[in-house]
This record gives C-alpha cells, sequence and structure tokens, in this order.
C-alpha cells in the first residue's frame, strides 16, 4: 500500500535534515528518492549511486534523457560538476570501505535493535538483495523511511524480524508517516510525532518497546 | 579500416560461439549497458538451457531480460531479479534456478575470475543464512570472512562506446557498470562497439579496458527496446 505523495514528501523532507554538507549520500529507490528536493541550496553533497556514480544530479528534463545515464533503478538523472563515473566494483569498494556516510532505504521490517529486513516475502517476493546488504552493513548511518504498517495494518517496527534479515543491528533511525525513532544501544527512542498524531497511537502501531524522549518534538510540515 | 588483429567481425560471424548449456556472462545494470544486437542474436539463434551471470535479470523486454523471458536460462547468478517479474515467476514455478548474490560482492567474484584469483573474503552476509549457505568460513585476526568464489564464464557479452581495432575500450557514463569486470573473466570476450576507431585514436590514459582482454568486436546498432521511463 503505497503512501500519499504529501505524505512521501513528508517523510523525504525529515529524512533530508540528516544531510550535512560535505556528505556522501547513497539514496535508495521510492520515497528516499525525492530527498534531494528537500535539501537546502547552500548543501554540498555528493550523491552515489551503485550502478557506478559519484555527484549524481536531478532527473534531467523532459526530452534531455541520456538512455546511458541513469541512477541505480534505471531512471535518467544527470552529472553534477565534479562527478564521476566508474565501474561496479568500484562502487562497491566506496561502500564496503566506509565511504558512504548515509544511506537512505526502505523496508519491510525493522527490530528494535536495528535490524533491518527488506529483501525478501518468502514464497512470494524474492527480488533478491541487490546493494542492499553492503550498503546497511557498511554505510556509517543507516535510515528507514517506511511506512509504519504494512498494507494489512500489521507493524513493521517490531521486537524482532519475522522476515529474512537484510542485515543485523545496522538502522539508526526511523522515520515513518507517524513518528521518527532512534535505534540506541539501550532500545528504541521515539523522539519526535508528526501532527496530528499521538503517543498513544504511535503504541497502538508498534509491536516493539520504546521510551518516549523527554524531549519529544512535535513535527508540523 | 584495417583490421591486423583480426578482432573486428560482424554479428552472424561470432553466433556460432553460442550454444546450448553454455556460461554466458553479460555485462549491464537494468538493461543499462547490455549489448543489444549480441542478445538479440543469440535470442534469434534460440539458444537453451543457458547459465547467465550478471548483475540483474534487467527487465522482461530490456538487456539479458529478453532471454529469460523466452526461458532461455536455466540458471540465474545475480544480485537481483525484482525489475523482471518473469524472472521471478520462473522461479517460483521451478523453471529457473537463481543463485543470488549481494551485487558488491557479485562484482568482485566476476572481478575475480577475471583477473586469475580463485575467490575473494568477504564480511558481507556472514551472519545470513542465505548467503552463507554451504560457503566455508576463513578466520582472520578474529573475524570470520566467507570464501566468495570467483566466476568466470564460457563466452563474455559486453557494450562499449568505442573500441580500437586492438579492442581497447571506452564506456558511456554509467553504462560502464559490470562492463570492464565481465570483459575479464569470459574465456572469450565479445564487444559490441557503438563507435569502432583506428589504434591511436583512443587516448591510452583513458582505456578503461585494455584490448588484451577483447577478443572479438562487433559494430553496434544501438538499442532495440524500449526503455521503462519512456
Amino acid at each position: 500500500m503505497g503512501l500519499g505523495v504529501e505524505i512521501r514528501h513528508r517523510l523525504a523532507k525529515r529524512a533530508a535534515e540528516e544531510i550535512k554538507s560535505g556528505m556522501v549520500v547513497n539514496l535508495g529507490i521510492g520515497i528516499p528518492s525525492l530527498v534531494p528536493n528537500h535539501l537546502p541550496k547552500d548543501i554540498k553533497v555528493m550523491f552515489h549511486a551503485e550502478n557506478g556514480i559519484v555527484g549524481m544530479g536531478p532527473s534531467p528534463k523532459n526530452g534531455e534523457e541520456d538512455e546511458n545515464l541513469c541512477n541505480a533503478g534505471g531512471f535518467p538523472v544527470t552529472l553534477n560538476i565534479g562527478g564521476s563515473y566508474f565501474d561496479s566494483s568500484l562502487a562497491f569498494g566506496i561502500i564496503r570501505s566506509g565511504r558512504i556516510d548515509l544511506t537512505i532505504l526502505g523496508s519491510l521490517q525493522v527490530s528494535q535493535t536495528g535490524d533491518l529486513a527488506n529483501w525478501i516475502v518468502p514464497g512470494k517476493k524474492v527480488p533478491g538483495m541487490g546493494g542492499a546488504m553492503e550498503l546497511a552493513q557498511k554505510a556509517k548511518k543507516v535510515i528507514v523511511l517506511m511506512n509504519h504498517c504494512d498494507k494489512h495494518g500489521k507493524p513493521k517496527i517490531v521486537r524482532k524480524c519475522t522476515l529474512p534479515l537484510t542485515s543485523s543491528e545496522s538502522v539508526n533511525l526511523i522515520v515513518t508517516e507517524l513518528a521518527v525513532f532512534h535505534v540506541t544501544n539501550s532500545g528504541l527512542v521515539l523522539t519526535e510525532i508528526f501532527e496530528p498524531f499521538d503517543i498513544d497511537t504511535v503504541k497502538s502501531k508498534t509491536a516493539a518497546d520504546f521510551c518516549v524522549s523527554e524531549d519529544l518534538r512535535k513535527i508540523s510540515y | 579500416m584495417d583490421n591486423q588483429f583480426n578482432k573486428i567481425t560482424t554479428l552472424n560471424q561470432v553466433l556460432h560461439l553460442f550454444h546450448d548449456g553454455m556460461t554466458l556472462m553479460f555485462g549491464g545494470f537494468g538493461g543499462v549497458g547490455s549489448p543489444p544486437g549480441l542478445i538479440s542474436g543469440i535470442l534469434d539463434k534460440g539458444v537453451k538451457h543457458l547459465t547467465l551471470i550478471g548483475n540483474d535479470t534487467g527487465f522482461p523486454d530490456i538487456g539479458i531480460g529478453k532471454l529469460v523471458s523466452n526461458g532461455s536460462a536455466d540458471k540465474v547468478i545475480a544480485s537481483h531479479i525484482g525489475s523482471n517479474p518473469i524472472a521471478g515467476r520462473l522461479m517460483h514455478e521451478g523453471k529457473l534456478e537463481v543463485e543470488f548474490s549481494p551485487q558488491g560482492i557479485l562484482a568482485e567474484r566476476i572481478r575475480a575470475g577475471g583477473v586469475g584469483l580463485p575467490g575473494v573474503l568477504s564480511d558481507i552476509g556472514t551472519d545470513n543464512e542465505i548467503v552463507s549457505k554451504n560457503k566455508p568460513m576463513v578466520d582472520i585476526n578474529g573475524k570470520k570472512y566467507l570464501i566468495e568464489t570467483a566466476l568466470t564464464a564460457q563466452v563474455s557479452i559486453i557494450y562499449a562506446k568505442k573500441a580500437d581495432e586492438y579492442g581497447n575500450l571506452i564506456y558511456d557514463k554509467s553504462a560502464r557498470n559490470t562492463n570492464p569486470l565481465v570483459a575479464m573473466a569470459g574465456q572469450i570476450t565479445i564487444a559490441e562497439a557503438e563507435e569502432i576507431v583506428r589504434l591511436g585514436e583512443l587516448n591510452p590514459e583513458e582505456i578503461i579496458t585494455p584490448g588484451v582482454f577483447v577478443d572479438y568486436i562487433i559494430p553496434s546498432k544501438g538499442v532495440n527496446w524500449k526503455w521503462a521511463w519512456e
């Protein structure tokens, strides 16, 4: 079940706050790809793509697409000044050696210890892990943007993932249409709630233990 | 043009290299950088029971996806099949065996095969039962690593922007992706090139794949599919 356009942009806008000047950032497909639209103009960030780009720019205008310049999802992009192209070995060398400061991904489930399950639904959907395992395991910071519940209304933030893991204890921040959680060594901390929701609503839709930050922030975009 | 290394040829002249049951490695990422003429040639020849090795299975009518959708493959070694629903259906029906490898590890396995190494050591997915299944582990300084074996193929097919007479290659933007790795891992490597130029026309400092890895060069007519974004 997809989220409405406005809500998708709300998640993207919140995630964009995590991007600081000088970072190398990898964005997953779907909602994460909306994040650059919400970056302040003065932020200098290098976007990395698994298919061999650092310095990826925005989508080209209609009619100006180059079939040989696409992001990892296969859609046309551009290259910013200072950008470069390289092969897949190098693209993942950058990831594995810890040069990605931040990756923003979608997910099917996240556990309260930061386990990520986003690549397989046994017997139903087996798309393959692509580059998600390397990104989740090796990026310095991992942010998950996702619906709070699945299409059957079941919570996606859980005590322990029931789906096969992409990587364990790797997620740092979870952003949903309801709330923002930090994954800390002492467990999940609810730090922000989107207006007009309240803590009880978040509790009723979350199947994990969490504590509420003393500085709980109400976000109204 | 001269052809002093006898590498420049035509699609028809290389078709005999493709046969049932062979292992075929292909360059490309979501179809970008996959050789359209060679894929059509293999499809038209009706080659069956292929083992395909490459990043992903493209889209149903794009890139290597055409061969997968046609049922030409028995097995695929890839990191992702999600953009080609036919691949997923064939897998669930038991008609297509799929071996998944994390994307960058797949690239390294191909690279290893191409540079004469038996494999690589990896800490990606060591605690993941699907990734680590049946793979030996080694201990280095107290950390566990999986042995990821090298991949090679009987024939590698790649797509380049320019090739010179010797098969020195340059690629185009993000269409480079797995091509330089796949180029090295074939017992025979065939490069389909958008442009074929005389020796000396490529700047030696800018050549990405040295011609020593390339056995045949065929001219390309360009992409013969419609992209998902079109």
